[in-house]
């Protein structure tokens, strides 16, 4: 797979639009993951995705091919990401929270046509509990723990994407492992 | 409870992939004599386990062609200078190409002066017409652009007309060549011939 992507950088470099697409699809789900677990929010996650892989797609020439694609690719997203969060305004998007109610989002202030299985109610409860608690983590904490669960990158190669000393990376998880257990032991 | 921190810190390293065999050893021997260690470290594999559940984490179907549609388009200019930077030497000598015919033709198009390489013996008339005197001999070549030439005297070299003629009527002498430019191609020829000619001098010293 790993040859596969070299192969396409290297038609996308010589200026061949479409075999980025194959790196897109490729990546996709992996980099979308990574922002929503860092920023928290579907709408959002999926517009930083977009702006990295059409970052990543300008700056391509940058982009040594030694290297591994996805730490350069990644960096990008976590980048874009965490900068989002520094400047962020208030927005509002259908599944932000509405002020003074519980967990609720306009999702659920629209009928919905179908009523979801009973379980599919439940996985996505506890999913949404989960993002929940990794958003009271510190920006810095949750990027390295998306790194680490997303992709289960070695802390080596957080250290390298984060641009942070391997033992930062190291305390980071510990510290964010750590706290995520306090407040899931219960689920 | 003493032990705890040292503990935990193991089970982390574990989590992290990077526990040694002896220290697998004190951790997994520690957990069975101790109930509370065991319950921490079930939770945090627990929680790590929850923490990789992202299946349900997915980009839109539109995604990737959202991701196309919003490409830049790649300009004109800048595939050309992939281009040109993928061929350095047909790049080079087109510029110097385009530089040499340049001055050339611009050379051709603007000198309508009546040029004379010697003019120390030669009369030169009001019709642009350059007479080598009888009795006058011309020590060496004699270049005349834009203008004719009537040789009575003797030239002792060659004799190069541009955008000129030879009036033959005379009855003068040429040692040399004589050489007569009209045409755009016989001067652009011309300015070749005479680049090899200086560049074989050249090596010839």
């Amino acid at each position: 797979m790993e040859m596969m992507i070299k192969e396409k950088i290297k038609q996308v470099k010589k200026g061949n639009q479409s075999a980025f697409e194959d790196v897109v699809a490729f990546y996709q789900n992996k980099v979308y993951q990574i922002c929503y677990r860092i920023i928290g929010n579907a709408h959002e996650a999926e517009d930083l995705a977009q702006e990295t892989f059409i970052r990543a797609y300008v700056n391509i020439h940058s982009f040594d091919s030694r290297r591994k694609f996805s730490t350069w690719l990644y960096r990008i997203a976590t980048n874009i990401t965490i900068d989002r969060i520094r400047k962020k305004k208030p927005d509002y998007f259908l599944d932000a929270e509405v002020k003074g109610t519980d967990g609720l989002d306009m999702y659920s202030q629209l009928s919905s046509d179908q009523p979801l299985p009973e379980d599919e109610v439940e996985s996505i409860e506890l999913q949404n509990y989960i993002q929940e608690e990794i958003m009271n983590l510190p920006a810095k904490y949750r990027s390295v723990i998306a790194l680490r669960f997303v992709d289960e990158l070695s802390l080596n190669e957080i250290s390298e994407i984060l641009n942070i000393p391997v033992g930062t990376v190291k305390t980071r998880i510990h510290r964010g492992r750590e706290a995520l257990r306090k407040r899931l032991r219960h689920v | 409870m003493t032990c705890k921190n040292e503990i935990i810190y193991l089970m982390h390293k574990y989590l992290d992939g990077h526990l040694a065999k002896e220290e697998e050893k004190q951790l997994r021997s520690h957990l069975q004599s101790c109930e509370a260690c065991q319950q921490h470290f079930h939770e945090l594999k627990r929680t790590v386990t929850l923490l990789k559940s992202n299946s349900h984490i997915q980009a839109p179907d539109t995604f990737t062609n959202n991701v196309m549609g919003n490409l830049p388009k790649e300009k004109k200019r800048v595939s050309y200078m992939r281009w040109f930077k993928g061929h350095p030497v047909i790049t080079a000598a087109a510029v110097f190409f385009i530089f040499m015919f340049g001055s050339m033709f611009t050379a051709w198009d603007q000198d309508t002066q009546l040029t004379v390489s010697k003019n120390k013996d030669l009369v030169i008339q009001s019709d642009n017409t350059v007479i080598v005197p009888e009795g006058i001999t011309v020590e060496g070549d004699l270049v005349i652009k834009n203008g004719d030439l009537k040789i009575d005297g003797s030239v002792n070299g060659d004799v190069t007309i541009i955008n000129g003629q030879h009036l033959r009527a005379s009855a003068g002498d040429i040692t040399g060549e004589i050489e007569q430019i009209n045409q755009v191609f016989e001067w652009i020829w011309y300015h070749v011939k005479d680049m090899t000619k200086s560049v074989f001098a050249l090596t010839k010293r």
